[in-house]
Parts: structure tokens; C-alpha cells; sequence
């Protein structure tokens, strides 16, 4: 049987939960997640979320527009841009006011630390522009909204896979959902369907992200014939606990903490002499390989230190309390006394699903809508991120654009009915699910999911160039040929997480090839994007964002331009 | 320390990881000219509940060999487990590393979080088992609807009329401190699994201490004005007054919150609120 709802939002992350709040009461919504509530990765979102609210010093959204401009590598769409730092201060008191616990300052005001690239006066000094609760911002405003969802009777579709989009004379109608508790598909008819369930780490063998970000909604869009933004752009967050990759917030820099090399010295200086450790993430994560690639490493590993040590015990234990609970647990130091090993981790994606400032999906480089779907967060791409994102502006752009998909959305299905649903998507699906149980296959999902980790890791992480990217779209592309025959040896239909994580692979495998080849066509170094082959910024040629169509003759590389309207691109130096 | 570091960089050479998939150790001793990781690499035993309930009769356990790294979480030993020995079994996870509150069950018959527990810490045979309290669904995976139920019955969200127009409202630090910990929770449901109150029969119906948890974290919000709502929730025998102050939420909390200590607080402010009505 069908279910109709007039929204249905995927994923139960910031995004998606901050549009549900916004649609509940308006409109019949839904929330459809792999998981259970709050345990989407926006709770693992720890330091905090940008506003120019100016309560520790002086701040103007200004300065904020710039520093994401800049930070982006003047990729980001400035007009986006600024909706969001100005929409920003609104973000933040209504969330106040929903009741985030953020930390106070002696006044009683929200308190507000550093953060990377966040600076006063056009990039003079660092300025504390990041809104926080403790080192668990994400997990708070996770939880907050959760509540308010729960409160405004959001109906939750909890453990439920998406497995394809379907659409009606162009239009998307609505989704197929597989139960993971019982093996059931469901179509799910949506008026107006958001797509907000986060990025695709997971590709990378080393990452911050949950194991459930394997970017399945960013690969659904692309075969619907919706093309992927600036997929080359991936964020490599310098400081992952070595050696798990979990995340150890830049607060603990924010809050004073510093890098050091092996022979002890602070390295950030030579690197950005202006903010030092403060500096954008792709700035550091680059000066940390390259200390490590000239034998700078910690006793000639493969990390370096993150150093808290001066900070004092009180505001390591009241400030960053889970990244040291995190560093006690997997490493057995203590962050109070020792220095904690870290090094670059996948973190997350700039790219993704392209649209308009009000969540609108757009189908090409026209600016065609696709009528009838949203996208918003991680899986979207404004673009408000550009080359690179600066830290705590995910959950500001989460937020923001979360809600305006939300507005967008509820005054949409006011005049809309349910259009008819063709049959068509539920039988391919069927047919697929029957194709892997029932298809005597030799190869493993945990085997070849390996071998692109490590492929993406050598040849699509921080350093690029053009033979490495060759490489690894050939590998790519002969692990697609080997997925053909893929073995799921578990026919049960009761949480038969084989199956779902051999579906994940394959958009995982296709994702890759995106983002390599998105890579391999931009012949110039931008924000996360290094070229070995070709050092500096080309914007003569590659200030646009990169838009990959695909065709039936494979993938298609296209270009649009970059919004610009108040900073013409200049050299970025911190 | 020094063995497991230098453990833990083998792991992340390409080099072991495809040894390890041959068994090829000879060949790693040439590669890296040591045999000190192999010191340290460890053999964990595990043995798991077994259960579908649409199928099998009873429950069952069943054992497991992992060839491990000292520092691999259990999560990890599961998931290789899954990968590698028999895609049946189910188990939930998601961050892997104690912030989403997926993988709650008991480790050697104590409520935990594989993601937070280290191969290394264990010399015997470990058993897994499903979360009490809850009904299982399958293997080690529960029926959390009625734990999130309880958690909704106690109004778990800020009860205040008018927030200002455009501005924050003021909080004292020492306000929001108050809070701090109740904030880390996770929702794991390891404490309301572990509370013996939840586990028998005829007090069962008790709210449990998670949602306590929860309710502590808005009765002494500042912001909160729902004061005589929310005692009227918590001032019964399936609410606050329903905890016995055994201390096994507390013991069992994976992100160490003072549970029992908040539930008591929550039973002064009822008796303070009630007695100065009279």
C-alpha cells in the first residue's frame, strides 16, 4: 500500500529536522532516516555554530561574508553567502529559544569562541564568532530539535532505506523505502521530497563520519539525471585522532590549543603567519602532511601533536570535555598532561546536490528546477562552501537552509495534490533486491569497499595529480566491473544489514568516480582541491563550479559560473 | 604505550592490511625487518546471543574468533565478525565512537557501548548480549519504541511562554553548568535497561532513568516555566518516586552523568514544590 504524506524529508540530521519544525503544523511531514532518531552524525558535530552576534567582541556579518568568501577560495556563491551570515544571529536566538543549553558568558550571554578563518576587520585577527555548548554543539541542537519534532507530531520513518526516487512526468512524487525491521518495501508519495541526509566519508578509509554517511541520496539524485556540484571539493579536517580518524574539534585550537611537529616547534607559523593554528582547514591539513612528508612527523610516524597541555586542566575538563573523554578512551593519554596525536581526516563534502537559495534542486547549468524536490545540508550544494568550509558554518548552512527548504516547501503543497504514482520505480526495486539474494556472486562488498577506501585515500585525498587521479578512476571503474558480481550470502529479510551495505557500495563506487573525475578536469589548486601538477589558483580558467551530468555515454564534466557580488577573487593568505 | 603506536602504524599501511588478507606474516617481518607488532596483535574471543524471534524457538548463543589490533574497538570485531563470518548477525551502530547512543548492550552482563570498549581490555572470552528491559527483535538488537515513549511522557522539550522578540535570553554560567552533564546523554538506554526497578515485572511501568535524565534537564533550566507541569509528571510512583536509588544507571552510563545524583535532585525539588504549596 502506498502512504502519502505531503513532505517527506530524508535523513534526521540538523537539516532535516530543522525543515520538519519548520513544515510541522503547515503540513502533513515526515522524516525518513536509516537510523534511529538522534543518532544521525550532526550530534557528532562538536565545536560549535558561526553567528556575527558579536557577545565576546565586536563582529559584523561583514566580516563573517568575507571569511566564508575567502575561506571557499572565492568559490562559494557570494548572493548565498550572504543570506546566510545575515540570517545567522536569527539562527542562533531562535534556537535559544527552543532551548539549546549553549554556554553562557559572564554576563549570561551565549558565549562565543575561535575557530579557524573566522577573523575581525577583513582577516586582521581572529574574532570568536562560534556560538557553542560545551565541545557537543551538534548533539545538543540535535537533540533540541528532536524534542521540538516530537512536540509538533512529526511522524519518523525510523530505519528505513531509501532505495530510489520516483519521479512522474518529470516531477518527483516520492520515494521507495525499505523496512529494515521487517524487509518490507513501502512507496512513500511525497508533494515535495527533501533530500538532507549528509555527505559520503565513508568512501575514504580514514574519516570523522559515521558509518551510515555513504552518500546514498547524493548517488539516487545523480542517476535521476541530476548532475553533482563541485564533487572534487572534500574536506580533510587537519585533526583526527590517530589513528581512528575520530573528530578532535578545532575548538581545542579555538580555545588556545596548538600543533607541533616532531622537533617541537610550532609549525602553523611558517604556514599562515597572521592566525597560525587558525587558519582555514585545508591550509592546515596541508601543513601537517607536508611536516609529515618531510620528516617532520612525531618520532618519524605518520602524525603530529595537538598540544593542550598549557591550557590547564579546568578548561580542557569544562570546555572540551568528549574530545578528551575520546582521546582517554582510544588512546589512554590524557590530554591534561600529554599531547594528543592526530592527523587529517575525511570530514566532509562542499559538493553535492545543486540549489537554489530556498532548498530548490536545479537540474543543469541553466538554473532548471526540478519540480517537486529540495535539497538541504551536507547533501546539498548552495553554494555557500565553495573550495573549502570553514568551521562551524556546516550547522549555520544545516540551519539556515534547513529552515528556508522548510518556508519553501510548506507554501508549495498548499496548492498541490498528490500526482499519480507510476508502478514502475517499486518493480525495478524489487527486481534488484530479488537480483542480489537471489545472484550467485564471487565477490565480496567488505573486499572491494576496501580497495576503494584505499583508492580514494592514495589518489583523492589531500595531494592530487593528474596520474594519480588516471589511476584511480581506472580502479574505480574496474571495481564497478567486479560489484557486477557481488555475493550477499544473507537472504533474511530482518535487518539484513549485507544487503543494505552492498546497495551503499554501489553508490559509494559511483560517488568515487565523481569526485575523481571532477578532480582530474580541474587543472588548477583551490581550497581542499591540491594539484601537485598544477600549484596555484587558475581563475582564469576555473573560477566556476564544476557540474558532472550522467549520460548514457558515461559521465558528462560541465561547468557554471560563480555568483560574484562584493569580493573579486584576491590571493588567499592567512 | 610505544608497542601499540607502533601497532597502530602498521595498521595504517596498505602493506599489512593486504599481508593480513594472505596470512602472510614471513613476509611482513621482511617488509617492516620486526616482529614487534605481532606481539601485539591479539586473538578475541566472543560469544553472542542468537535470536530471531520469528523463527527460532529460543535463543541461542554462539561463538566467534577475531583476529584483532589491542586498540580495535568490540564494534570493530563485530563488524569484522558481520564482514567476514556470518552476515546473519544484527547489532546496531552508527558513529563508532560514543556520541549517536546505536550500539547499547551488555558487554559480560554490563550495559556499555562496544564503540567505547578496546580489544586490549579484555583477557577472557567476552559475551554479548542484548539490552535487558526491551523486547529483542533480533540478536542483540531491541525494540527501543517504548523506551523513546517514556522518554516523550516526560515533556522533553523547553516549556516558556515568550521568548524575546530578536535577542537571547540571559543564563548564568553557573545556570547552564547545571545542566552540563544531563546534556551529554546519548539516549543509549544502557541506564533504563540496567535499573532493576525497570526490570521487574510489577514496577515496570517506571518511567526509567534516561527520561529522568531528560526531565532534570528542563525542570532546572532557568529558561523552563513549566514547573507545575512537569512535577506533575515526575511526582508519582512511576516517575521520580519510582527510582530505589540502586546507583546502576549511574555505574553503567558510558558518558559518566551523575544519574542517580540528578534523579534525587529532581525528588527534592517535587517535595520542595509540593510542601511549599501547604
Amino acid at each position: 500500500m502506498n502512504i502519502q504524506h505531503d513532505i517527506v524529508i530524508i535523513g534526521a540530521g540538523l537539516a532535516g529536522l530543522r525543515a520538519a519544525v519548520e513544515c510541522a503544523g503547515k503540513a502533513d511531514v515526515a522524516v525518513i532516516s536509516k537510523v534511529l532518531p538522534t543518532r544521525s552524525h550532526s550530534g557528532a558535530a562538536q565545536g560549535g555554530i558561526t553567528a556575527a552576534i558579536g557577545n565576546e567582541e565586536e563582529d559584523r556579518w561583514e566580516w563573517h561574508l568575507f571569511d566564508t568568501v575567502k575561506g571557499s577560495d572565492y568559490l562559494g556563491d557570494q548572493d548565498a553567502i550572504e543570506v546566510m551570515v545575515k540570517d545567522a544571529p536569527r539562527a542562533i536566538y531562535e534556537l535559544e529559544h527552543m532551548g539549546v543549553p549553549f554556554s553562557r558568558t559572564a554576563e549570561g550571554k551565549i558565549a562565543q569562541r575561535n575557530f579557524g578563518g573566522h577573523t575581525r576587520d577583513y582577516g586582521k585577527k581572529p574574532v570568536k564568532r562560534a556560538c557553542y555548548a560545551a565541545d557537543h554543539t551538534g548533539r545538543v541542537v540535535l537533540d533540541t530539535l528532536y524534542d521540538q519534532c516530537l512536540r509538533h507530531h512529526v511522524r519518523f520513518y525510523s530505519e528505513h532505506y531509501v532505495l530510489s526516487l520516483i519521479f512522474a512526468r518529470q516531477r518527483c512524487v516520492g520515494v521507495v523505502a525499505y523496512d529494515l525491521a521487517t524487509g518490507e518495501l513501502h512507496v512513500i508519495q511525497s508533494k515535495t521530497l527533501l533530500l538532507a541526509a549528509g555527505g559520503c566519508g565513508r568512501i575514504y578509509k580514514t574519516t570523522s563520519n559515521g558509518f551510515a554517511t555513504t552518500g546514498e541520496v547524493l548517488n539516487l539524485a545523480y542517476q535521476s539525471g541530476i548532475p553533482l556540484e563541485d564533487m572534487e571539493f572534500i574536506q580533510f579536517h587537519p585533526t583526527g585522532l590517530y589513528p581512528l580518524g575520530i573528530l578532535v574539534s578545532e575548538a581545542a585550537r579555538g580555545e588556545g590549543g596548538v600543533l607541533r611537529n616532531g622537533l617541537g616547534e610550532r609549525f602553523m607559523e611558517r604556514y599562515a603567519p597572521t592566525v597560525k593554528d587558525l587558519a582555514a582547514r585545508d591550509v592546515v591539513s596541508r601543513a601537517i602532511l607536508t611536516e609529515i612528508r618531510e620528516g617532520r612527523a612525531i618520532a618519524g610516524k605518520d602524525y603530529v601533536h595537538l598540544d593542550l597541555t598549557h591550557l590547564g586542566e579546568e578548561k580542557i575538563t569544562e570546555k572540551l570535555w568528549e574530545i578528551t573523554s575520546f582521546v582517554r578512551i582510544y588512546l589512554g593519554l590524557d590530554p591534561v598532561h600529554e599531547p594528543i596525536p592526530v592527523r587529517p581526516t575525511c570530514h566532509y563534502v562542499m559538493g553535492g546536490i545543486p540549489t537554489d537559495g530556498d532548498g530548490r534542486v536545479i537540474a543543469d547549468e541553466k538554473g532548471s528546477i526540478v519540480p517537486g524536490l529540495y535539497a538541504a545540508g551536507e547533501s546539498a550544494c548552495v553554494s555557500v562552501h565553495g573550495a573549502n568550509r570553514l568551521g562551524c558554518n556546516s550547522l549555520l548552512d544545516l540551519l539556515v537552509f534547513g529552515r528556508r527548504s522548510g518556508l519553501s516547501m510548506a507554501k508549495e503543497v498548499l496548492k498541490r495534490e498528490h500526482p499519480p504514482v507510476p508502478t514502475q520505480p517499486l518493480k525495478e526495486v524489487e527486481e534488484r533486491i530479488a537480483g542480489l539474494l537471489g545472484h550467485p556472486g564471487v565477490e565480496k562488498s567488505s573486499e572491494i569497499r576496501r580497495e576503494m577506501q584505499t583508492l580514494m585515500t592514495d589518489y583523492g585525498s589531500v595531494f592530487r595529480n593528474e596520474a594519480g587521479l588516471k589511476r584511480g578512476i581506472e580502479g574505480i571503474r574496474s571495481l564497478k566491473e567486479r560489484y557486477k558480481e557481488i555475493e550477499v550470502r544473507n537472504y533474511g529479510n530482518r535487518f539484513n544489514f549485507e544487503l543494505t551495505e552492498a546497495i551503499e557500495l554501489g553508490h559509494q563506487l559511483d560517488l568515487s568516480e565523481v569526485i575523481l573525475l571532477s578532480a582530474l578536469n580541474r587543472r588548477e589548486s583551490r581550497g581542499a582541491h591540491f594539484r601537485e601538477d598544477f600549484p596555484q589558483r587558475a581563475d582564469r580558467y576555473y573560477l566556476k563550479h564544476t557540474l558532472v551530468f550522467q549520460t548514457p555515454r558515461g559521465a558528462d564534466v560541465r561547468y557554471k559560473p560563480v555568483k560574484i557580488t562584493r569580493f573579486q577573487p584576491e590571493a588567499r593568505v592567512y | 604505550m610505544g608497542c601499540w603506536y607502533a601497532c597502530n602504524v602498521l595498521r595504517c599501511c596498505s602493506e599489512r592490511t593486504n599481508l593480513r588478507q594472505h596470512g602472510s606474516t614471513a613476509a611482513l617481518i621482511l617488509v617492516h625487518g620486526s616482529t614487534d607488532w605481532l606481539e601485539s596483535s591479539v586473538i578475541v574471543k566472543l560469544k553472542i546471543f542468537r535470536y530471531d524471534p520469528k523463527k527460532d524457538k529460543k535463543p541461542d548463543y554462539q561463538r566467534f574468533e577475531v583476529d584483532a589490533d589491542p586498540m580495535d574497538r568490540l564494534l570493530d570485531c563485530l563488524n569484522r565478525i558481520r564482514w567476514e563470518q556470518d552476515p546473519t548477525l544484527s547489532y546496531r551502530w552508527s558513529c563508532g565512537h560514543g556520541i549517536c547512543g546505536s550500539d547499547g548492550m551488555r558487554i559480560n552482563g554490563v550495559a556499555g557501548l562496544p564503540c567505547q570498549k578496546l580489544a586490549k581490555d579484555f583477557k577472557e572470552e567476552i559475551l554479548l548480549e542484548p539490552l535487558q528491559v526491551f523486547p529483542v527483535i533480533k540478536d542483540l538488537i531491541v525494540d527501543l519504541d517504548p523506551f523513546f515513549e517514556r522518554y516523550y511522557s516526560i515533556k522533553p522539550y523547553l516549556i516558556a511562554k515568550e521568548p524575546p522578540s530578536d535577542g537571547e535570553r540571559r543564563q548564568s554560567p553557573e545556570d547552564q553548568h547545571r545542566l552540563e552533564e544531563a546534556i551529554r546523554c546519548i539516549l543509549c538506554a544502557c541506564c533504563t535497561a540496567s535499573c532493576p526497578v525497570n526490570q521487574a515485572k510489577e514496577t515496570a511501568a517506571y518511567v526509567g532513568p534516561a527520561a529522568l535524565v531528560r526531565a532534570f534537564r528542563y525542570l532546572f533550566d532557568t529558561r523552563d516555566e513549566g514547573l507545575e507541569e512537569r512535577i506533575t509528571l515526575l511526582d508519582h510512583k512511576d516517575g521520580a518516586w519510582g527510582c530505589q536509588t540502586l546507583w546502576w544507571c549511574t555505574k553503567v552510563c558510558p558518558k559518566m552523568i551523575p544519574v542517580t545524583k540528578e534523579i534525587g535532585q529532581i525528588k527534592k525539588r517535587i517535595y520542595e514544590t509540593t510542601h511549599s504549596k501547604k
